[in-house]
């Protein structure tokens, strides 16, 4: 396949109606990044147009750009057949675009009316615009049925709502060409099925709708048109039809990717890590984690699979060792480490176990530090980091090289901020950090979260490599299909009960569904087998 | 009766002394609400009030008083906005700093100017505001309680005083039924939300900022030609710091943080009027104790007695546009 670009659009369509957005030779530098290199896009009106690409490859830049957040150092933007110039957010407003941001622009302590009105208030007096407001909103809210309460303060409502207000919030300003920017990163799957209603529902109305994202099964699944973007530049259009996971993520990447995971089979040894009847409490005294209890052998992945939220981070970090045990027993190679009776995170590192956190910004790094300071937390008292009362710096970041030659963490520069890395190369130095210490144990949650596709392959690889090496790993996942295609042996979590154990090879996506959902495995494998 | 009148004489001090604060209170929400810390409050009044002694010693003229007091805020406001706003600045570093500015530069004018130790001259009566007798008051003199409340209390106070209660009600319509407050308050929590909905947060900003030094400028006024009749150095003694925590108080609302005002006005007022008073059980009051009240209350309100205090959500933090 080749990477040559050449438009998939205006072919066989109607040659009348100019695209809704057209862009010519966009070109943005930040500094000595080049974000946007002379990118060329055309989106056609009423389609859902998606545009993909890997972290870092200048997606949110270009549509920062479109809604007049950053302006282009060079190159046009035709809305409707117009050239126009968009200098601000409200010159991009006054053409009809619309943008929901990946972090979303909401006023927490504001209701959603006040929310959507701001800025478009109708007048000095808020009261003069309200009625008028309301009104809208109710219809706007029932053609495309968006079920949010116009009174409802908007930092109690879920993240699903909330981005439904972004879009109400476009609606009201008359948007006709509607840009969201990683809108399913934060939903649940319920949810972003509704969002993709939705989404049908506008283009019915013939509104126009980019969807920026690098999850490829929502391409596939929502949009008519793609185009790639890899490394600032525009690399691929294709109509939707006629393209393939497997074709994108190789115009993504600029490579062949294995979108499945090839391993061997497990080879497993001792029992490593043993847990009886683990209970863990919040502060606040809620039950997360109920009587869990199962073992981790040394060579085998054992995969925690569960809806977010049923106890699965809350007993990875107690084995973990930073929150404490209500009831139970943790045996690591027949000792008890018991997490808070006298056994803490550091002496746990010590015995063997690594520790890759779920959040990866919260507890794993400290974003603000460089990069060789974040390649020995955790193991900054190492002696062979010391130099009498001192750090070693010298060994520091020879240590920190290495680890990042070794993980492919680019770019490989000890002294670079740890928040200039992208997601993908900040989780690689972090688990270049656990794994390195060749540990006995590796606990790792949501492994390539927020990482991109070129990256996740390479994590798997390396988990699956600490496996083959006659490491135990546990692996917390909320992504079903990373667990799948991780792990030997899988235990489901739901309301902080482990309902069953599944073998991988025999695993199959409607099971584990039905026994995320608390159904007891017996009966969820002959529901799912009906 | 006599202790009735003894309370109200209280409650009309109370009045007095919680004047300046409600001002310098409700200043300090305008620009909070809005992102912008204002540990300024404290030397803005203390230039307004030298300004306002100044202008209206040599005009002869309080209204021209007033309006140097809050010119100077508003420039003050200005040069803090310049700091916070378009350079990022750390924003209780430049309200320290034009605290620190502001006590040495108005005892320095002040002494280059008359030579009496950074004191002003004292004003003659023209050139400070007068109490005004409101209509019916005289009349409704004799009518118990009702009748003396009225002329005590309501009546007999000096124009600034009931600009300042005024002005509560007023901020409180401008913060939460205008398009105006609407978008101050949007750019203190999510300036964000404000930008992208194409609104200027820097404009914004400043907008509040400017407020605020409105309002402090009359509270300083207050101070020099309305409560006092000329500018003594550092005369504010921490109003400025006490306003900010009445603001706290109220949760950066305009009648919750009036009622934290009155309450400390009322403690200063009591101060006053409670030395070498010895009540029975407790013996004399230390003057020092009751002074340090105000004090003592705001750490043990601010300890969380007042419940959860949930300050504007980008309060103190700069505007930087980033994805």
């Amino acid at each position: 396949m080749s990477d040559t670009i050449h438009s998939a659009h205006g072919t066989g369509k109607t040659g009348t109606v100019p695209p809704a957005i057209e862009l010519r030779g966009i070109d943005k530098r930040f500094g000595a990044v080049h974000a946007n290199n002379s990118i060329d896009l055309k989106v056609e009106k009423g389609t859902i147009h998606g545009i993909v690409g890997e972290n870092g490859a200048g997606k949110s830049t270009l549509m920062s750009i479109l809604y007049g957040f950053y302006q282009a150092d060079a190159g046009t933007i035709h809305v409707d057949g117009t050239l126009c110039n968009i200098n601000g957010s409200e010159d991009a407003i006054a053409v009809g675009i619309g943008m929901v941001h990946q972090h979303f622009m909401l006023v927490e302590p504001f209701s959603v009316l006040e929310n959507v009105i701001l800025g478009v208030e109708g007048g000095a007096v808020l009261r003069e615009g309200v009625d008028k407001a309301r009104e809208e909103l109710r219809r706007l809210e029932r053609e495309y049925s968006l079920d949010i309460d116009p009174d409802a303060i908007v930092g109690e409502l879920s993240v699903g709502l909330q981005q439904r207000v972004e879009i109400l919030k476009a609606l009201y300003r008359g948007a006709e060409i509607l840009i969201l920017d990683e809108p399913t990163g934060v939903l649940t799957p319920q949810e972003a099925d509704h969002l993709f209603r939705i989404l049908g529902t506008l283009k019915q109305q013939g509104k126009t709708v980019v969807l920026i994202t690098h999850k490829l099964r929502e391409i596939m699944a929502a949009t008519d048109n793609v185009s790639v973007m890899r490394q600032g530049e525009m690399v691929a259009h294709r109509h939707t039809a006629d393209t393939s996971p497997e074709e994108l993520s190789e115009l993504m990447v600029g490579r062949k990717v294995l979108l499945r995971l090839e391993k061997g089979n497990a080879n497993p040894q001792g029992t490593v890590l043993q847990v009886d009847n683990l209970c863990v409490d919040t502060r606040a005294g809620v039950r997360k984690v109920k009587n869990a209890s199962f073992t981790v052998r040394a060579g085998e992945i054992v995969g925690i699979a569960g809806v977010s939220g049923n106890g699965q981070s809350e007993l990875l970090e107690a084995l973990g060792g930073i929150r404490a045990v209500s009831e139970g027993q943790v045996m690591l190679n027949g000792q008890d480490v018991t997490p808070g009776r006298g056994v803490g995170p550091a002496e746990l590192r010590q015995r063997g176990v690594a520790h890759v956190p779920e959040d990866r910004h919260r507890m794993a790094m400290v974003t603000n530090f460089s990069a060789e300071e974040a390649a020995i937390l955790g193991y900054q008292d190492d002696t062979a980091y010391q130099k009498g009362l001192l750090l070693d710096w010298g060994k520091v970041a020879d240590a920190t090289r290495h680890m990042m030659e070794e993980f492919d963490v680019r770019p490989v520069d000890p002294h670079l901020k740890a928040a200039n890395f992208s997601g993908g190369n900040q989780q690689k130095l972090v688990l270049a950090r656990e794994i390195m210490r060749d540990p006995d144990l590796l606990l790792v949650g949501q492994p390539t979260r927020g990482v991109d596709i070129g990256a996740i392959e390479f994590i798997h690889k390396r988990i699956v490599a600490m496996r083959d090496a006659g490491k135990a790993v546990l692996l917390v996942s909320v992504e079903l299909d990373e667990i799948m295609s991780l792990s030997d042996r899988i235990l489901v979590m739901c309301d902080g009960f482990i309902v069953g154990e599944v073998n991988a090879a025999d695993a199959n996506e409607r099971v584990l569904g039905l026994m995320m959902a608390g159904v007891d495995p017996k009966q969820a494998e002959a529901e799912a087998g009906k | 009766m006599d202790n009735f009148q003894m309370v109200v004489l209280l409650l009309d001090a109370t009045m007095r002394t919680s004047t300046p604060l409600i001002l310098a209170a409700l200043a300090g929400m305008f620009s909070e609400r809005a992102g912008t810390i204002n540990l300024a409050l404290e030397g803005m009044m203390l230039g307004g009030a030298f300004s306002a002694a100044c202008v209206a010693y040599y005009t002869d003229s309080h209204w021209l008083g007033l309006g140097a007091a809050v010119l100077t805020t508003m420039a003050l406001s200005l040069l803090h906005g310049f700091a916070c706003i378009t350079h990022k600045g750390n924003q209780v570093v430049s309200g320290m700093a034009i605290n620190i500015l502001m006590s040495g530069l108005t005892a320095l004018v002040g002494i280059a100017l008359f030579a009496q130790g950074g004191k002003t001259p004292a004003l003659d009566h023209d050139a400070r505001f007068q109490p005004i007798t409101l209509p019916g008051a005289d009349a409704v003199a004799d009518v118990p309680i009702l009748g003396s409340l009225y002329s005590e209390l309501i009546s007999g106070h000096n124009i600034l005083v009931y600009v300042a209660f005024l002005a509560v009600p007023a901020s409180w319509w401008i913060l939460y039924r205008t398009r105006f407050g609407l978008r101050l308050r949007a750019v203190g929590e999510n300036p964000g939300a404000v930008d992208t909905a194409g609104i200027s947060v820097v404009g914004m900003r400043y907008k509040s900022v400017l407020c605020s030094g409105f309002l402090v400028g009359i509270s300083g006024a207050y101070l020099s030609t309305a409560q006092g009749a000329s500018f003594l150095s550092d005369m504010t003694a921490g109003k400025g710091y006490i306003a900010l925590a009445a603001m706290v108080f109220g949760k950066w609302r305009p009648f919750p943080a009036m009622f934290a005002c009155i309450l400390f006005g009322f403690l200063d007022a009591a101060a006053t009027r409670l030395q070498g008073v010895v009540l029975p059980g407790i013996g004399e009051v230390p003057v020092q104790l009751v002074q340090a009240l105000p004090y003592i209350l705001t750490v043990i309100l601010l300890a969380g007695f007042i419940g959860r205090a949930v300050a504007p959500k980008s309060l103190g933090r700069p505007y930087v546009k980033e994805r």
